[in-house]
């Protein structure tokens, strides 16, 4: 193994220690029941990223991956009572297969058509769920949380740790796609297409291969949000709030290496938490609007553009 | 699928016909490359050399007709798969990968590329980009960004990409428009010495000293069709050849 993956490995494992001893020695629940969030956005982010970020294909339709993991995770529950794991792997595969849908559909289109069509593919489904009885419909639906599993003292404790795994899975399996050739075929086409084609690199298959795993990762993200509020319905599983914040959390990061999606939805959900609390839920849209228009404007490359732009500066000063 | 005959021709063109719209962009050419030929094509503005490029290299489909390489017909297989067969080209107007280095743009190449089990590590295929650059005169460039690049080096570039894939037909699509005279030179010598007894190039040129030079047969496309083929003095001596240029 290279040095690099030790590091990575070990501050991943560091990680999940203290996630874990967090859950264990802090009483208060809040904590984890804001920090769920910001670990929910981590994943969104950085699964976003792998599409939108390397391969230039700006999805619209995060909101539609996250409504489909939480409504696998709802329906998985009615008719069976699955446990929490297995409603969050279906969604994976569910969100993968809707990933592999959509890129069929609408991989072949390129720019703004290619956001457009996501932005339908969110409405389609959302409309269906709303029109579908047995998972609410558009009511919504209540749910009734199982008992707790060993060693978590409370539910919420247990979700935070769940998307803290997820966080771990999501950067492990986009890291690995940008130190691998998957990586560079994907910036070679977001570059340019007919070139990177006409140079060997099989653009469809690997356009398809981001949209599925990015599908995949978005509704595993999503999937444990029915339990987290034990409630769903369509208004606030399929809000297009998820998809702007998402797209302006990975953007305001920079979208060149994981570590961006990583740094922008810590940045930007942490502020948003912190609003709500202290102002209002509204002020934290309006932030939001704020910080996107200063960073495309002062830092078009994100947090890692404007880092790596003064230490280069610096570097040959 | 039988097997090529030895002399069967690397390239095989057969009655390909390509449309846009009711404007005819190819008509009905039929033409043959061999193995390892130097081969030049020459039409004015608008004829259709670019179009034919794009139907070989699987940029565009045509609406009749045949395109067949090594004695496979290649016509329903899209751009990556004729590139892992061995076709490779460089484009008009240069096309960089912008956001990477020049070695990264030649990585991206040996990364796909058919013979990629011969460069089993990233540090193989790093090797393997470094000699096609010193081949190509590139090397002191190879960790430049390809936006820092003079429009000489980005023609090389293009061509050194073109190799990377390892191509048993190359094609350069005017990769030397723009160009001073001594720059104009170097790149001919640059593509006199990459052809060879394996690798056919079809070079498509308005410079007539550089065709002429180059080719050991030439082709020259007007209006969609072929109006003359042969050896560059036969073709240049061609009435209607002189005429679709001088347009007297």
């Amino acid at each position: 193994m290279q040095r690099s993956s030790i590091v990575f490995w070990l501050c991943a494992a560091v990680f999940l220690i203290a996630v874990l001893l967090m859950t264990q020695f802090v009483r208060n629940e809040y904590p984890f029941f804001a920090g769920y969030v910001i670990l929910q956005f981590v994943v969104l982010s950085v699964a976003w990223t792998i599409l939108g970020g390397y391969a230039g294909y700006v999805n619209f339709g995060t909101n539609a991956f996250f409504g489909v993991g939480v409504y696998t995770a709802v329906l998985l529950l009615q008719a069976f009572g699955a446990p929490l794991g297995v409603q969050i792997l279906v969604a994976a595969v569910v969100g993968g297969l809707l990933g592999l849908g959509v890129g069929l559909l609408t991989l072949r289109m390129r720019g703004i058509f290619f956001s457009i069509a996501t932005i339908a593919l969110a409405i389609i489904i959302e409309t269906a769920v709303t029109n579908w009885r047995f998972v609410g419909g558009a009511a919504g639906i209540q749910l009734q949380r199982p008992p707790v599993m060993e060693p978590f003292d409370s539910y919420v404790k247990m979700l935070f740790f769940v998307q803290a795994l997820l966080v771990v899975i999501a950067i492990a399996i986009t890291r690995f796609i940008q130190n691998s050739r998957i990586g560079r075929g994907l910036h070679a086409l977001r570059d340019d297409e007919l070139a990177a084609e006409c140079m060997g690199v099989p653009t469809l298959r690997l356009k398809l291969l981001a949209c599925v795993i990015s599908g995949a990762l978005m509704s595993a993200g999503g999937a444990p949000a029915a339990m987290y509020l034990q409630f769903a319905n369509p208004d606030s599983a399929f809000n297009l709030n998820y998809s702007i914040s998402v797209l302006a959390m990975s953007l305001i990061g920079g979208t060149a290496h994981w570590i961006g999606p990583v740094l922008g939805a810590v940045l930007l959900a942490s502020t948003q938490q912190l609003l709500t609390v202290t102002i209002s839920s509204e002020v934290n849209v309006l932030v939001l609007g704020c910080m996107l228009v200063l960073f495309v404007v002062a830092a078009p490359k994100g947090i890692i553009g404007l880092v790596s732009r003064l230490a280069g500066k610096g570097g040959r000063a | 699928m039988t097997a090529a005959a030895p002399e069967a021709p690397l390239l095989r063109i057969d009655t390909l016909t390509k449309t846009f719209g009711g404007f005819v962009a190819l008509d009905n050419i039929s033409v043959e490359i061999r193995k390892g030929e130097r081969f030049g094509l020459i039409g004015p503005n608008g004829s259709g050399k670019t179009t034919l490029v794009n139907c070989i290299s699987g940029a565009l489909r045509p609406n009749k007709g045949a395109v067949l390489f090594a004695g496979e017909n290649i016509s329903p297989l899209s751009a990556n798969k004729r590139s892992h067969r061995g076709i490779a080209r460089s484009f008009q107007i240069p096309r960089p990968f912008r956001s990477m280095t020049v070695l990264e743009n030649l990585m991206v190449a040996l990364d796909f590329a058919a013979h990629r089990h011969l460069l089993e590590t990233e540090a193989h295929r790093r090797d393997a980009a470094m000699a096609v650059l010193t081949r190509i005169g590139l090397a002191a460039k190879a960790t430049v960004s390809t936006a820092t690049l003079t429009q000489v080096e980005l023609r090389k570039m293009e061509l050194a990409r073109a190799m990377a894939t390892g191509p048993k037909l190359l094609i350069s699509d005017e990769a030397m428009a723009g160009l001073s005279t001594s720059e104009v030179d170097e790149v001919l010598d640059l593509l006199m010495s990459l052809g060879g007894e394996d690798i056919a190039i079809i070079m498509i040129e308005h410079i007539m000293q550089a065709v002429m030079r180059f080719s050991e047969r030439v082709m020259c496309l007007d209006a969609g069709k072929i109006i003359a083929i042969g050896t560059p003095s036969e073709v240049m001596a061609n009435p209607r050849v002189q005429e679709a240029y001088l347009g007297t």
